[in-house]
């Protein structure tokens, strides 16, 4: 009796020595709470030494042949390229791709959003360069959805299309679709001008035009503004001449085959 | 009811032949003899969209305003609110969102246009692939070519005039092309818009022209070609009883009638359907016309595609001779198209020199039986093909994740390579079909059933329809134009002397 429960408590001290080991040694995951000034700077260079050193350098200068100094580029293209997941790369090549974002900086969590911050800041501190804006969500979409229609047909659509459904460039490279580009990502994509894209900067379009602009995204987008049925993925003739051939002419040679065949 | 319907109708019928003497016409008409078969009806998807394209045009017609003077949009759609547009545009907004009806029948029209091109092509390959363009109907013949050459025109007319941004751009190529042809182009370009790009003028001329000229046209030359396949009679395939002197089919009533309107009716329901389902050319999303203005995947109605198709593919080739210019675009926005409609117009006198056949034909030919013209056509088919594919190489480009510069290499290469090829690989199926129907008229068709010979040989037993002969072989029989029957027998029995001299 006295021997099991000798046996009984040396388990439950093994289990114990090993989980609390366990839990001292093994490092916490990275925290981040509203941190302000050098601490957050200070969490933003930890975290990019862990995720973009190898390709941007140890001191932002870039590395010949992977990736670009980030001197100068503004915690907004931070936001821009680590939120939707372009940066980092899946692989080495010169373009990024939307994709799910890395966990740790994923801006649907809370952790993500101050890790993004903190990125941002140490970035930002190193240069400078375009700022995300203080607002965010709901407070980044403006009022005037139809002149936001007017400056997207005059500065986004040759690239991205009437309704946000993407294009084609030289060399193999693709505008984006817009299909799932959040109100901030659109902002500081329009701040920092990514890959191909220009910059838009304040002075070119206002704060309330950039909002106007994400308004009409977001009013035109998917199977939004569609009174007249499915969309056929709006890309236009294209499609709809294969709707034409595919579906109407398809049934009508179906129907003629039955007329006939009755007798 | 049917005791008041039968005394109307007959008083009516009495009444016009004792005023008109119809009944000896009607009589005669109404036994018109139309062969039976399922392609026949395919002109009629042509025919019938017409007939929606008039009637929704019509009611389109009373709301839309062909005019440029700009004005503020106040209406209910909201992504429009306070733009600047042309009153064209305007109303076409006003039309889809606060006429009854107007979205759909917007979306009825234009479904109905693509239908009616893509009805003419499939029955004029139906045409051109069995023979029927042959003496006696080269005019009937022609008459299709001009409607279809005049159905593109009419339609790219109706798609340019709403004036949203998507057409304007293919209203400004169209400018471009009538500015690039040699001499004249200048003045051509200012007899159709009255001054430079984009004027103020235009869109009324387009409208008179979509709505008045064309379609006047086209009634009088779809009046023409049926009245001549009703003259003529319809062609007929080979089959029991179908000969150059005879014609074998229904009576024009009630047996092709009710077909032909059923046919029309059931493509009314695929309209109405296309129409309610699918959103097409939605001119509320593109916004209106602004010259400073451009999007992606920019592209004319499919059956102007192949003409955008050539302006992508073309090499910019300028020609300088001293003063004058001759652009690049000239080549493949005016010479490539008439040359394809001339060819297309051309064929039954081309066909006739080239193979001195000068004779009548009531009787089609199936595609195999003439390998070289069916060939030809598949070469034609795939020339339009490639120059249509290419004239969305951006949407391709996009949605297959392929560099657009080599689609248009691509396009250029195959262009000049997949044409002949598909002559050789089509005019070899088209024998080897033969091939296969002879083999089944001599030896008999197959039945999956061996049998061994004494000495051990196996062989296939076959069922000849032209049955055995007392030695056990089959008798040949001729070919005679029709479908042969490649099925076999319902029961693999074996039928006395029916193993034939088969390779094992």
């Amino acid at each position: 009796m006295t021997r099991r429960l000798r046996h009984a408590l040396l388990v439950l001290a093994a289990l114990v020595a090993v989980g609390g080991g366990y839990a001292l040694l093994v490092p916490a995951p990275q925290q981040a709470t509203a941190q302000t000034g050098q601490t957050q700077i200070d969490q933003g260079r930890a975290l990019y030494e862990r995720a973009c050193i190898s390709c941007h350098g140890a001191n932002l200068q870039g590395a010949p042949g992977r990736g670009p100094g980030l001197v100068g580029v503004g915690d907004a293209a931070v936001y821009f390229q680590v939120s939707t997941g372009r940066m980092p790369l899946a692989r080495s090549e010169d373009r990024g791709y939307r994709k799910d974002p890395q966990p740790q900086f994923d801006p649907d969590t809370e952790q993500g959003r101050a890790n993004l911050a903190a990125l941002g800041a140490y970035i930002q501190a190193n240069g400078g360069g375009p700022t995300t804006p203080a607002e965010t969500g709901p407070e980044l979409i403006g009022s005037d959805v139809a002149h936001g229609g007017e400056l997207y047909r005059l500065n986004c659509a040759s690239c991205h299309h009437f309704t946000g459904r993407g294009g084609i460039l030289a060399d193999g490279r693709y505008p984006p679709r817009l299909e799932a580009a959040t109100p901030e990502q659109m902002y500081t994509a329009m701040l920092s001008g990514p890959m191909a894209m220009p910059v838009f900067s304040d002075r070119q379009l206002t704060p309330e035009e950039k909002k106007d602009i994400i308004a009409y995204v977001l009013a035109v987008r998917g199977q939004n503004n569609a009174p007249g049925g499915f969309t056929l993925g709006e890309l236009g003739p294209a499609a709809e001449g294969l709707v034409a051939f595919v579906v109407g002419l398809v049934a009508l040679v179906g129907v003629a085959a039955w007329i006939g065949a009755r007798s | 009811m049917g005791l008041v319907a039968r005394t109307v109708t007959r008083a009516t019928a009495n009444a016009l032949d004792r005023r008109f003497k119809a009944a000896g016409g009607a009589r005669r008409q109404a036994s018109h003899v139309f062969p039976k078969h399922h392609s026949f009806f395919w002109g009629e998807f042509a025919l019938y969209s017409f007939a929606v394209l008039v009637v929704s045009g019509v009611y389109l017609a009373l709301f839309f305003v062909p005019d440029t003077t700009e004005v503020v949009y106040r209406g209910p759609y909201e992504p429009m609110q306070g733009l600047s547009m042309s009153r064209a545009y305007h109303s076409v907004l006003t039309l889809s969102f606060e006429v009854r009806a107007g979205l759909f029948l917007r979306q009825l029209h234009h479904w109905a246009a693509l239908l009616f091109v893509a009805g003419m092509i499939l029955h004029m390959s139906r045409n051109f692939f069995t023979g029927a363009f042959r003496r006696p109907r080269e005019l009937t013949w022609l008459g299709g070519v001009a409607l279809l050459a005049l159905g593109i025109f009419e339609g790219y007319l109706g798609y340019s005039m709403l004036d949203d941004l998507l057409s304007g751009l293919g209203v400004r190529i169209f400018s471009g092309i009538l500015l690039s042809v040699p001499l004249v182009g200048t003045w051509l370009h200012w007899a159709v818009f009255g001054g430079e790009f984009f004027g103020d003028i235009w869109i009324s001329r387009f409208f008179i022209a979509h709505v008045f000229l064309v379609p006047a046209l086209l009634v009088a030359l779809i009046g023409m070609h049926i009245g001549l396949v009703w003259y003529q009679k319809h062609t007929q395939f080979p089959g029991p009883g179908a000969r150059e002197d005879t014609v074998v089919g229904e009576r024009a009533v009630p047996g092709f009638v009710s077909r032909t309107v059923a046919n029309g009716v059931c493509l009314l329901a695929v309209l109405g359907l296309m129409a309610g389902i699918f959103q097409i050319n939605p001119v509320f999303l593109w916004g209106p016309y602004v010259p400073s203005q451009v999007s992606t995947y920019i592209q004319p109605d499919f059956y102007a595609g192949f003409l955008i198709g050539g302006l992508r593919l073309w090499p910019r080739w300028e020609i300088h001779l001293g003063a004058y210019t001759v652009p690049a675009p000239f080549w493949v926005g005016l010479v490539l198209p008439l040359l394809m409609f001339a060819l297309l117009a051309a064929y039954p006198l081309l066909e006739r020199l080239g193979t001195g056949d000068r004779g009548a034909h009531q009787v089609l030919q199936r595609p195999r039986d003439n390998p070289t013209r069916t060939g030809i056509g598949a070469m034609g088919l795939t020339f339009w093909g490639i120059l249509f594919a290419s004239g969305a190489t951006d949407v391709i480009a996009a949605t297959f994740d392929i560099p657009f510069e080599l689609l248009v290499w691509a396009g250029r290469i195959g262009l000049l390579v997949l044409p002949p090829l598909a002559y050789v690989v089509v005019r070899r199926i088209c024998l080897g079909l033969q091939r296969a129907d002879r083999d089944v008229l001599e030896r008999g068709v197959r039945t999956g059933v061996l049998q061994e010979r004494p000495d051990g040989v196996y062989l296939e037993v076959r069922r000849p329809p032209g049955g055995a002969d007392h030695a056990g072989r089959p008798i040949p029989l001729d070919y005679g134009g029709a479908r042969v029957d490649h099925r076999p027998a319902a029961s693999p029995e074996p039928v006395a002397g029916s193993v034939t001299e088969e390779q094992r």
